[in-house]
């Protein structure tokens, strides 16, 4: 393995390129200085953070605080799905719909991954499971936000259109099956063209970074695949779930669209 | 069924039809509306709103069965060549017609219809008329919005004002 390390002065030398930036923002005063100084610095913390977070749970591979770490990136990434919502479920739906099905696909995928193909000893291993997580779970988040936001706003729009179904008699999953498609398409179509476009237009960051590691390109290549594979499944099944549960909820057992519980559109 | 807008007449025909959460208690030929699933109900008591839905490109997309409605699309005037229109081209009245038509198909028990000729000149206002009277003949029933004083006169067996929330008899 021929893997390079970086020292504090490299990284210095690295940091003058956004130095640079900072003095083109003021030398024509487009007042992006304060904005790229505040994000720098909380890249560097952020990531020194973590960096410290992964050290200690390498050391301890404990099933706990492996769990615990998962737990709350699911949390914060839950958080993230609502606050890109236009007009979000009212009341802990909001919160609870998009969380709940990201959590089971997400988990669901990654155990796949470390008990089938990857098997680290132990399975829990956190130096793969968190990683694993990660990248599943930052793709799930993306698919099943774009994919309620999809459903909820085209039903607000198509209300009219979904009820003229309903009242020739239509079940309301006929009556909602175009407004569902259009949902699943947009969650699904960042993994799809990811997919397609892959090695052709972009290196993908995990197999960029592993052959930067001294992994050959021809092993950094099947874990990129799997991981892509990982990345469709878990989007697939969060989005599909988040969407068909949400759609339930914002229609009733006597087929009537219940857009009386999204919670109001905002200013 | 009259009444100043804003009174509550959609509203009405929308509970009527189950569209929105209600609590009355309503039976079709003695049969609970609960006891029969929504989508069964609605084909049986069928709501026509004043601006009715599109879900689809084309006109014929819109109907399971063209043959069965190209009589009804040309006795109110249409050519039965507007299958093949698309639906943002179409002018009100012509929504409204096609609309009844696509209601009518399903030989409904009961219309709820929400101004269905507010949009037409004279010639298809009878033609809807006569449509709907011939349904009428044959058994079914309508309850009719109208602001049309004539056409209640025409039409109405029985008259009712929706005023403030209320429902009452009115004088033909």
């Amino acid at each position: 393995m021929s893997y390079i390390q970086l020292d504090v002065f490299d990284l210095a030398l690295a940091a003058l390129l956004v130095v640079l930036n900072g003095a083109l923002s003021i030398a024509l005063q487009l007042r992006l200085e304060r904005q790229l100084f505040i994000a720098t610095l909380r890249m560097i913390v952020q990531l020194f953070l973590v960096g410290l977070v992964l050290t200690t749970l390498f050391t301890l591979v404990s099933p706990g605080w492996t769990g615990l770490a998962a737990l709350a990136m699911v949390l914060f990434a839950g958080r993230e799905i609502m606050a890109r919502q236009d007009r979000p479920l009212a009341g802990l739906w909001s919160y609870g719909l998009g969380t709940g099905c990201m959590l089971v696909a997400a988990c669901l995928v990654t155990v796949f991954a470390l008990t089938t193909p990857v098997q680290p000893e132990p399975w829990y291993h956190p130096r793969y499971a968190l990683p694993l997580l990660g990248m599943i779970l930052g793709n799930t988040m993306t698919g099943i936000s774009l994919g309620l936001h999809t459903l909820t706003t085209g039903l607000v729009r198509d209300r009219v259109a979904v009820e003229a179904q309903l009242t020739l008699g239509a079940t309301r999953r006929v009556a909602m099956l175009p407004v569902t498609r259009a949902a699943l398409k947009s969650a699904l179509m960042p993994i799809v063209n990811a997919m397609a476009a892959t090695g052709l237009v972009a290196l993908p960051g995990m197999m960029t970074g592993q052959i930067l590691a001294g992994v050959a390109p021809g092993e950094a290549v099947k874990y990129q695949i799997l991981i892509m594979f990982l990345i469709a499944g878990g989007t697939g099944l969060g989005a599909t779930a988040a969407v068909l549960a949400c759609g339930l909820r914002l229609s009733d057992r006597r087929h009537r669209l219940r857009l009386d519980r999204l919670a109001p559109a905002r200013e | 069924m009259r009444g100043p807008s804003g009174a509550g007449k959609s509203l009405l025909l929308r509970a009527l039809a189950d569209l929105d959460p209600n609590d009355g208690e309503l039976s079709l030929d003695g049969e609970r509306r609960e006891a029969m699933p929504a989508p069964h109900w609605r084909r049986r008591v069928t709501y026509l709103p004043a601006e009715p839905g599109w879900w689809a490109e084309t006109v014929g997309a819109h109907f399971a069965d063209w043959a069965a409605a190209e009589p009804l699309v040309e006795a109110l005037g249409l050519p039965a060549a507007s299958r093949d229109w698309p639906v943002s081209r179409l002018s009100t009245g012509e929504r409204q017609r096609l609309a009844l038509v696509r209601a009518l198909v399903q030989r409904p028990r009961v219309l709820l219809l929400d101004e269905p000729t507010a949009g037409l000149d004279e010639t298809a206002r009878d033609a809807v008329e006569t449509l709907i009277a011939t349904r009428l003949a044959e058994g079914a029933a309508a309850l009719w919005v109208t602001h049309d004083a004539g056409q209640a006169r025409r039409l109405a067996r029985r008259c009712l004002r929706v005023e403030g929330g209320r429902v009452t008899e009115d004088a033909p």
